[in-house]
């Protein structure tokens, strides 16, 4: 055993993750692509993996442009995949110490999958594995970007190697312990159906948002 | 500015505020207690809206069955003889691309 157990705990969120990052990377090259047939110059496609870092508003943005629709029409899209993060980023807000400008810096490693992973088994979430899981999602996916902004093609098509699946694959196994007690199957069940009602009839990111009402079976619980 | 350049900074700017609300306004506070017991079901509700989301979402307005159900099949099985996760993301990534590959 070598580094203290902090730096542990920044590792074992690097490790946990690891699984993931190939199909990050990959769907990062991807994004870099597309971007360009898009119309985005590099640079922006580049800046909005740093900034934004969250892949569906970001495909979003980006063939919504390319498609011709308008400004508005692609920012709405794009802030409505991403409105799940406000929820997110409450739930793990009691964690975050330090300066504002610390928070709002590690703040920006929140994406579904790091802040999957960092849940523990008491239903708190560990800062310090947030954080390493994101560092190694946000280096796989700023530099796919670049690869694929720069190299104009993708090495390899994700969705031809079934990367595409990867990511249900992940939440599912990430969901599976946390349906030990009656309430969170509940929640899980109602927000599984929630989203999957609302799939056909809603803008994307909206079965999501309306998915995470069920958690309001836990209000008078506390 | 061209319209790439507004969507990249608006998007930007809107999601770095989405994901600093919770951090920055509440950093290191406990939720209320009535919250606390909301935010502790929103792993589950969500994990399950992202596992449906992902495996059966397309474009716009529409739910589709796919190459991605039979890789999340296998996934599941994977999962109830606890395989370790790595192992889980490799089934369901090789059984669609078989999939696909064959269909």
């Amino acid at each position: 055993m070598t580094g203290s157990r902090t730096e542990l705990r920044y590792r074992d969120g690097a490790r946990a993750i690891a699984p993931i990052a190939v199909a990050a990377l990959a769907f990062g090259v991807t994004f870099g692509v597309l971007a360009r047939e898009a119309g985005m110059e590099a640079l922006a496609a580049l800046t909005m993996s740093a900034t934004t870092f969250a892949g569906s508003a970001q495909f979003a943005a980006a063939s919504i442009l390319g498609a011709g629709g308008g400004v508005a029409a692609a920012v709405a899209a794009a802030a409505l995949l991403n409105a799940r993060y406000a929820p997110i980023s409450l739930s793990v807000a009691p964690e975050f110490h330090g300066s504002p400008a610390r928070r709002l810096v590690e703040s920006q490693l929140i994406v579904d999958e790091s802040w999957a992973v960092s849940r523990r088994p008491d239903g708190r979430y560990d800062r310090r594995v947030l954080v390493g899981a994101g560092l190694v999602l946000y280096a796989c996916w700023v530099g796919g970007t670049s690869v694929g902004a720069a190299a104009g093609e993708a090495l390899g098509d994700p969705e031809s190697l079934g990367l595409d699946a990867a990511f249900p694959a992940l939440f599912l196994a990430l969901l599976v312990p946390q349906v030990r007690s009656r309430r969170a199957l509940a929640a899980a069940v109602v927000g599984g159906a929630i989203a999957l009602a609302l799939l056909p009839l809603a803008p994307a990111g909206v079965p999501i948002v309306a998915a995470s009402g069920a958690c309001l079976l836990g209000w008078s619980r506390a | 500015m061209s319209a790439v350049w507004i969507v990249v900074l608006a998007v930007g700017a809107a999601t770095v505020a989405l994901k600093a609300v919770g951090p920055v306004l509440l950093g290191g506070r406990e939720l209320p207690q009535p919250l606390t017991g909301v935010v502790g079901l929103l792993a589950p509700a969500l994990l399950a809206a992202l596992v449906v989301t992902q495996v059966a979402g397309a474009d716009e307005y529409e739910v589709v069955a796919d190459e991605r159900l039979l890789g999340l099949a296998a996934a599941a099985v994977a999962l109830l003889l606890r395989a370790p996760l790595l192992l889980v993301i490799v089934v369901a990534a090789a059984t669609t691309a078989a999939a696909r590959a064959l269909g």
